[in-house]
């Protein structure tokens, strides 16, 4: 199962596990990107609060908690070289993984069907 | 996450506007040719200026530092003042009454960095000065040029007659520029640094100066508005070149450890305090032939004599993490009073790592000493470094 955040994120969930990313229309937008600051596993995060940050040359930007879950693994991948992000955005740049607290607040989220919809 | 376009600077000027209490944004005679060349635009100096194209910040960037960019820098004032006697010295001594440069003895085609001081000795913007010959040329800042040319009328309309001039700037810089610009103005050729000529391009009367805002050799180009669009797509069917948009301009002007006015230069600012202290010519010194005699001069020969108690340096996050403008500087990890604030900072493309400029007190100014900037809550390791981190390839005869 895939989901879309307005705020421009992906969940890919098995077993109750979300890995969680940003979406190649997000990537594009920020531009390439030259620092990530992932969260510590076994952190507990609670959706909308600040997870991860991304800095491209410009800019720094914040990545939301999608939703309330803990951080049971980390891809320190994209902290070694943050251009995997823009290059592979859903596959070898995704960010962490979380599992959910709540299975059933998946269902708040978009499909890609809806995310298309909103990046138009 | 967010990924709005946001402001490329903290530049007042640059700030988001609420569409309804602010003036629609103007528009350079550039403009649509940057839409049709993939320009991401925003708000900035008041007008929509390109703060990106296709490629990105970073390999714009490194376009520059490699090859050539072109940037449209026509939201900057360009100004003429001449002498109502006729005589052009006349306007030369006037303008050394708003300046601690040299404008006397700036020789014809040459061109100087200067900056408008206030009375305490703060700077109200900085500037090219060109002698044209029968008159001085001034390039200020865009977000500074209507208070830049209202204070120019106030202060000198005596003695001077004041123009502003409706016409375009391109900034051509990056190693490969002299070739690329030499193919349509074979005259730029033999130019040193800081020359301004006048070289007719594509059959325009264009002003030349070389010179720019990236540490590059480069040019900026002024052309008739008219002709702008002619010029660019002349120089852009050059291989080398490519258009760079202000993020760049940013990154770049940051690595070479150049000001920005509303990050390293305010009105509370001195140049001393900003690190300018070698822009103050020698003749405008406490010994030298006209000594003072301009806006704040006692504040600002008394920080040369004396030093002052804070002053602009580089820094080096020991980090990968970009220290921006606004971080507080601390001593320790912990505790303490801010020492400094940083006025410009992020990645560095050219470094491969982050940059930053900062202002701190005089003690802690020391290359290599170890200061900690507030990022996220957090107190990151940076090291007070040299403020170019780049070196500087301007042509220099």
């Amino acid at each position: 199962m895939l989901k879309f955040t307005e705020d421009h994120e992906w969940l890919k969930i098995e077993d109750g596990v979300a890995i969680v990313g940003i979406t190649a229309h997000a990537a594009g937008q920020l531009g390439d990107l030259v620092f990530v600051q992932l969260p510590d596993a076994g952190a507990h995060i609670t959706k909308g609060a600040g997870a991860a940050v991304v800095e491209s040359v410009k800019a720094a930007s914040d990545v939301y908690a999608p939703l309330d879950g803990e951080v049971v693994e980390i891809n320190e991948a994209i902290t070694e070289d943050p251009s995997l992000v823009n290059a592979d955005p859903m596959g070898k740049g995704w960010f962490f993984k979380l599992k959910l607290a709540d299975l059933s607040a998946l269902d708040g989220l978009m499909d890609e069907s809806a995310y298309m919809k909103l990046i138009g | 996450m967010s990924i709005e376009p946001r402001p490329v600077s903290t530049d007042p000027s640059a700030a988001p506007r609420s569409p309804s209490t602010s003036p629609p944004l103007k528009q350079t005679p550039l403009h649509a040719l940057q839409l049709t060349l993939g320009a991401r635009m925003v708000p900035f100096a008041g007008y929509e200026m390109p703060v990106q194209f296709a490629a990105g910040v970073l390999k714009e960037h490194l376009q520059v530092r490699g090859s050539a960019g072109l940037f449209d820098v026509s939201h900057m004032g360009q100004l003429v003042v001449r002498a109502k006697s006729g005589i052009a010295v006349d306007a030369a001594r006037a303008l050394e009454l708003l300046v601690p440069v040299d404008i006397l003895g700036l020789a014809a085609g040459r061109q100087r960095y200067a900056l408008f001081t206030n009375a305490s000795g703060g700077v109200l913007d900085d500037l090219m000065i060109a002698n044209r010959g029968d008159h001085l040329l001034l390039v200020v800042n865009g977000a500074c040029k209507e208070a830049d040319e209202a204070y120019l009328r106030a202060m000198l309309s005596k003695t001077c007659e004041i123009e502003r001039l409706d016409r375009a700037l391109i900034a051509l810089q990056g190693p490969k520029s002299g070739p690329a610009l030499a193919t349509l103005a074979p005259d730029c050729t033999d130019m040193n640094f800081m020359d301004v000529r006048e070289i007719a391009i594509l059959g325009h009367a264009c002003v030349v100066a070389r010179s720019g805002y990236t540490g590059e050799d480069g040019f900026e180009i002024s052309t008739p508005a008219s002709a702008a669009v002619e010029i660019t797509e002349a120089l852009l069917a050059d291989p080398a070149v490519a258009p760079i948009g202000l993020g760049a301009r940013d990154s770049l002007r940051l690595e070479a450890g150049l000001c920005l006015y509303g990050c390293e230069l305010d009105d509370t600012t001195t140049p001393v305090e900003a690190a300018l202290g070698w822009a103050i010519s020698k003749a405008r010194r406490a010994a030298g032939a006209r000594a003072g005699g301009f806006p704040g001069a006692g504040v600002i020969l008394g920080q040369l004599a004396h030093g002052a108690a804070k002053t602009r340096v580089g820094l080096r996050p020991e980090g990968r993490a970009p220290v921006r403008g606004g971080a507080p500087l601390f001593l320790s990890l912990e505790g303490g009073a801010p020492i400094g604030i940083v006025t410009s900072g992020g990645f560095g493309p050219s470094v491969d790592a982050p940059v930053a400029m900062s202002t701190v007190t005089t003690a802690y100014a020391a290359t290599g000493t170890r200061l900690f900037a507030e990022v996220r809550g957090k107190r990151l390791p940076v090291a007070v470094a040299e403020l170019t981190f780049v070196p500087h390839t301007y042509r220099r005869g």
